[in-house]
């Protein structure tokens, strides 16, 4: 199915399934003829305050939320949706570099929206949902876009201390649902398990996902995470079929041997992404999910999904018998996309040789918005390629495998930090003279050395909460009056994991 | 008592563990320190807690988490 546009398909699947479904979660939910008209409200009220602007979306992790997103692209505008839960400082931050034209809240963040520094206008989900449809003028406007538009912006860690925002066209997001179609076999009769949350690009896969196929998605709710067999029963009763999720939310259930109570009975699609999935976590899924498909999907925000790995049934088998061992690769390139291994010489390396991943073609992002240098720096070349800083080998059946980052950057809980980011957060503090991020991989934890002037965890923690999100939050500090050096005076990190 | 209040500690230090009883709802412990936490009760106390007693009601306090703890054992 070639589809020009978001809104093509969105206005496809109002057509083929207007009672059906479209987005529900815990306490709503909105049928695709519901969907369009929402959408099509706020569009009508987007559309008035500029075309191909960035709109900031304020709103919880709801189905309207993911209706608001939709009223923007129909606006001919591009959403970027800011998590309630984050601290002011760092959506100030987000909103210093995306000066949005528009701001979309709800009545009840409404109060908090207007705290946000923020000069332009609010304007509620709830009002500009009932607004007069403008018809004609509003189709033209849709009809307009095209795959090189920008469709949303996210902003991720950013290893100086100011998140970046990446801009990603409809392009992108349309080039991964037409390999979905390709590669899988998801019908309307689908339902997605949401568990990522809305400004995490993992969710982009559920939102268009449902939408490509006229499917339904289905938001989990959060808490249930941390009662897994509660988490189940849910899926159950939703009637889950497929999920994209982190391994750490895989983990959990696997960890607590969730599945001796219950397993989904209709999932038939597994797919992860965001973080490396731990052998044992796969074998346990194996073991009590066997019929449903795996896939492995890998890809920074700045390329979205770029490979995949889908297991086949030979290996599934062969895994469940342990005849084959060890962790999945990230697969290959999907459609039009390319992967290159470079040395650091820049030349390609040979099968089996680590090096690091570059990506090209219809996977890359438009690039980072309003910062024309580091879009430069890291989309560089002609065709452009996007340097990922991971680093991964061929292996002999042409598929990548993922080895370790190059940098400082870490994946928790699935989320993208840059332990940068939360050291320039540190530093920025009265008392701290240096300071030392490191990661604790065995009990997930982050951990902040520093030196200068002692302080109570409490302090420390209060002072950070207003510039770092929760997940980025350290668990644990440890003060030294001086923080080790190398040779070159340079802060000797393994020494100082040696010293914890 | 004393051996999971050290555990509890080691989570999170900050919270008063005599008198929260929200740890859970109010966020003090997260899904995945649960899993750290019962794998940590399970070494030191030998005991394996199910997963359908991960329920808000047996971890939203020490008290409570302790009782199960001790309903576990006796089984």
């Amino acid at each position: 199915m070639a589809v020009e546009s978001v809104i093509a398909c969105l206005k496809a699947s109002a057509q083929n399934f207007p009672e059906k479904t479209a987005f529900a979660d815990k306490d709503r939910a909105l049928t695709y003829e519901e969907l369009l008209r929402t959408a099509r409200s706020i569009g009508s009220v987007v559309s008035s305050y500029g075309l191909r602007c960035p709109v900031a979306v304020f709103m919880d992790k709801t189905a309207e939320a993911a209706a608001a997103f939709l009223g923007v692209v129909y606006g001919g505008c591009f959403y970027c949706p800011l998590d309630s839960r984050m601290p002011v400082q760092r959506l100030m931050t987000i909103l210093s570099v995306l000066r949005p034209v528009l701001m979309i809240t709800s009545r009840e963040l409404e109060g908090r929206a207007r705290e946000l520094g923020y000069s332009g206008p609010i304007r509620c989900f709830e009002e500009i949902s009932q607004a007069p449809d403008k018809g004609k003028e509003l189709d033209a406007i849709a009809d307009g876009i095209d795959r090189e538009d920008p469709l949303y912006v996210l902003f991720t860690s950013g290893s100086t201390g100011v998140p970046k925002g990446v801009l990603v066209s409809e392009g992108v997001v349309l080039n991964y649902l037409e390999w979905l179609e390709e590669s899988f076999s998801f019908t309307h009769r689908d339902v997605f398990g949401n568990q990522a949350p809305l400004y995490f690009d993992v969710s982009v896969h559920d939102i268009y996902g449902a939408l490509y196929f006229g499917a339904r998605m289905e938001i989990l709710p959060p808490s249930y995470f941390s009662f897994p067999v509660k988490l189940v029963d849910y899926m159950q009763e939703r009637g889950v079929t497929a999920f994209l999720w982190v391994p750490s939310a895989m983990g959990i259930m696997a960890n607590l041997d969730v599945f001796s109570f219950g397993v989904p009975e209709k999932l038939r699609y597994v797919m992860f992404a965001g973080e490396v999935l731990p052998e044992k976590v796969l074998d346990y899924w194996l073991e009590h999910v066997p019929g449903a498909v795996y896939a492995n999907l890998y890809g920074p925000t700045e390329t979205f999904v770029c490979t995949a790995y889908v297991m086949g049934e030979e290996e599934k088998e062969a895994r469940l018998r342990k005849e084959i061992t060890g962790l999945l690769p990230i697969g290959r390139p999907i459609k039009d996309s390319q992967a290159i291994v470079l040395d650091e010489h820049l030349l390609p390396v040979k099968e089996g040789e680590a090096g690091e991943l570059y990506m090209g073609g219809s996977c890359l992002a438009l690039g980072y918005y309003r910062d024309e240098q580091r879009t430069a720096e890291s989309f560089a070349g002609s065709p452009r390629l996007y340097r990922t800083g991971d680093m991964v080998r061929w292996n002999e059946k042409g598929e990548l495998c993922y080895l370790s980052r190059r940098d400082d950057q870490i994946k928790h809980m699935g989320y993208r930090i840059e332990l940068g980011e939360i050291e320039a957060a540190a530093l920025g503090m009265e008392g701290i003279s240096a300071c030392a991020c490191i990661y604790d991989e065995k009990k997930k934890r982050l951990i902040l050395c520093y030196a200068g002037r002692e302080q109570e965890k409490k302090e420390l923690e209060k002072a950070l909460a207003d510039k770092l999100p929760a997940y980025m939050m350290p668990g644990h500090f440890c003060y030294f009056p001086v923080l080790p050096q190398n040779a070159n005076g340079k802060l000797d990190r393994k020494e100082l994991r040696r010293m914890l | 008592m004393e051996e999971l209040l050290d555990i509890l500690k080691e989570i999170n230090p900050d919270v008063d563990y005599a008198t929260c009883t929200t740890l859970v709802e109010d966020g003090f412990i997260t899904s995945m320190q649960i899993v750290m936490l019962v794998g940590e009760i399970n070494q030191e106390f030998g005991v394996a807690i199910p997963a359908n007693k991960i329920l808000p009601e047996y971890f939203n306090s020490a008290k409570t988490i302790y009782a199960l703890i001790q309903e576990l054992e006796e089984e």
